[in-house]
């Protein structure tokens, strides 16, 4: 893990010369300002071996598959929601669609009688097509995504009180589909793993994460250069929305109960942590999905330790507090520092 | 050569190269204000055209619908004779017209060579457009070296250069491909003597040695007798005086400038007693 920490390890696209160039002594140091995931990493690094060496029970087989189950859904959703941090934007309906479509996928299969992949595959249309309908309204109509998102979060959790008369459902099962869509202890988190892989290629190795970078970096500037940045900002959208369906399902798969008294609000808001204590910044132009990833580790650590360690779930919601003002402060005083310390051109 | 040609040719006697670009009638408003009220203008190939104006006077909104950001509510437009409608930048850019906006149009967040190719990425895997970062870096560095442009390094952030390397940067974007005209807004805007001569030598070698046909927008005569062949005043929408600069002067420009502006202070004043 500590590999990561180096300069060369994870080929960042945004690592600066000065980190490649810089001598020996000022590696260590350098790394950790100017990459983003390095510093929490240590972080989620320091707060594995505490919890390890204060309890003997944390290192069971069962911890970190609930470590495990935790960091799943919140990587996947940080993951979407980096995407629109990067590009200016924010989804807070993001946890209701992950909550909503294994509704979707129990009306589809169980009230439609389609086949349950079939089901799944029409769930995380929906889920796109609530996300295009959150890009549409905001890039079009120039409301806000705050606002439009938080309007859909209201709406998607109407839809699902109203269509599930407001009663728990079963998750309907079909043996090995089932078992790959959360059935099966670790699928969540292989989900995870991969879907945030292939978002970290998709931000960091496409024309379609560079021009989400560009759109959020300079709006004005990127569509004088004739990047279609309503075009990009409405599939970043579709991309949140897609993951949160898809990675909401394989969840409820696994819980097996549907509950419509939960609006998934808590869900979003651990991915957005997440994203935050990452390292991605709200003001636009960068993120990191892997930051992300190590933010929600962070977060599932914190939650499986305490109480692993004996202390009430409630001083995790105080903690988690602490840990998003803590990382902001740190990232806007890191990047103050960074720009201090930039070679002189 | 056409009667227009003709016409054309009167008033410009320094450059001989056939005409690239003609705007007939371009008007635009925004809302109740009117920023052009009909700009008749033409560009010779190879030729710099100095185009200068008070603030709010329609440079900029001319520029952006020459580049195809805006379009013009009436008018006509040619490139090399044929009559042209841009919906978008890509359309202008098609027919080979690059524009350097005041802003740069730079990400300051994205390092140099990314810069360099935004919006003309060179990918692999079709669609799915995987960048080919290390090609594009080899030609950032390759074409920089070749227009002088120095640099720390092209996986430098902007954010980290100084305002003439932003603005070289923004200059090479727009002169890496097969570039026909060349729109400059403002492109000497606070930079030292060192960056200005950059910039001033760029824009010659373009014009004189690749043929680019570049309109240079300025608030400052001195750069535009620096670097234009012929100067047009847009004045309350419209182009007001056209001249090769050889058959002006910095003082003639300015005092012309100083009695349009006295003419619209009196014309005002009439207004508001009428009123």
């Amino acid at each position: 893990m500590s590999q990561a920490i180096l300069p060369h390890a994870g080929g960042d696209t945004y690592a600066t010369p000065s980190a490649r160039t810089a001598g020996r002594s000022g590696i260590g140091w350098r790394v950790l300002v100017e990459r983003r995931e390095a510093a929490i990493l240590v972080v989620a690094i320091a707060l594995f071996v505490y919890f390890t060496v204060a309890s003997a029970n944390f290192l069971t087989v069962a911890d970190l598959q609930n470590l495990s189950q935790f960091v799943g859904p919140v990587a996947v959703i940080g993951a979407g929601e980096v995407m629109l941090l990067v590009c200016a934007e924010v989804d807070l309906s993001a946890g209701t669609v992950f909550v909503f479509m294994p509704f979707v996928v129990y009306y589809a299969n169980q009230d439609l009688g389609l086949p349950m992949l079939a089901s799944i595959v029409v769930a995380v249309v929906v889920a796109g097509v609530v996300g295009a309908l959150n890009g549409i309204i905001t890039t079009s109509l120039n409301v806000p995504s705050f606002i439009t998102t938080l309007g859909m979060l209201f709406a998607l959790d109407g839809i699902m009180l109203v269509t599930s008369n407001a009663a728990q459902l079963t998750m309907p099962t079909v043996g090995t589909l089932s078992n790959v869509f959360g059935g099966y202890g670790w699928s969540e988190i292989i989900w995870s793993v991969v879907l945030v892989a292939i978002m970290y290629v998709v931000l960091n190795r496409t024309r379609f994460g560079m021009h989400t970078v560009a759109a959020g970096g300079n709006l004005v500037g990127a569509s004088e250069a004739g990047v279609p940045v309503n075009r990009v900002k409405i599939w970043c959208f579709v991309i949140c929305s897609a993951l949160s369906g898809l990675i909401g399902i394989v969840d409820a798969t696994r819980i097996t109960v549907l509950d419509p008294g939960n609006p998934g609000t808590q869900e979003m808001f651990y991915a957005i942590a997440a994203a935050v204590i990452g390292g991605t910044a709200l003001t636009g132009g960068s993120g990191t999905v892997i930051g992300a990833f190590v933010g929600a580790v962070v977060l599932g650590v914190l939650f499986v330790g305490l109480t692993i360690v004996g202390i009430s779930a409630n001083a995790f919601v105080l903690i988690l507090g602490a840990a998003i003002l803590g990382a902001m402060i740190a990232n806007v005083q890191l990047a103050r520092f960074a720009e201090k310390r930039k070679l002189p051109s | 050569m056409t009667t227009t040609d003709l016409h054309a040719a009167r008033h410009d006697r320094s450059v001989a190269g056939e005409e690239i670009l003609r705007t007939e009638g371009i008007t635009k408003h925004f809302g109740p204000v009117v920023a052009l009220r009909g700009v008749d203008m033409h560009l010779r190939r190879g030729e710099v055209l100095g185009l200068v104006g008070d603030n709010g006077a329609g440079k900029t909104t001319f520029v952006k619908i020459l580049c195809g950001y805006q379009r013009p509510d009436a008018g006509k437009m040619f490139v090399e004779g044929q009559e042209v409608h841009f919906r978008s930048v890509s359309d202008s850019r098609a027919v080979g017209i690059e524009t350097v906006y005041q802003d740069l149009a730079l990400v300051p967040q994205l390092p140099v060579y990314k810069n360099l190719f935004l919006k003309r990425e060179i990918v692999a895997g079709g669609r799915l457009g995987f960048l080919s970062d290390n090609k594009m870096r080899r030609l950032a560095r390759q074409y920089l070296g070749d227009i002088k442009v120095n640099v720390p390094s092209v996986d430098a952030p902007v954010e980290r250069l100084s305002g003439g390397q932003r603005q070289a940067i923004a200059v090479a974007r727009a002169t890496r491909s097969d570039v026909k005209i060349l729109l400059l807004d403002e492109p000497l805007s606070a930079m030292g003597a060192k960056e200005s001569a950059l910039i001033i030598d760029l824009v010659r070698d373009l014009s004189k040695n690749r043929g680019v046909s570049i309109i240079v927008i300025d608030h400052n005569y001195a750069h535009i007798f620096e670097l234009c062949d012929r100067v047009n005043v847009i004045h309350q929408g419209v182009v007001s005086f056209d001249k090769p600069v050889g058959d002006t002067s910095l003082e003639e420009l300015t005092s012309y400038m100083v009695s349009e502006y006295r003419q619209e202070i009196m014309s005002g004043r009439a207004a508001r007693q009428d009123g």
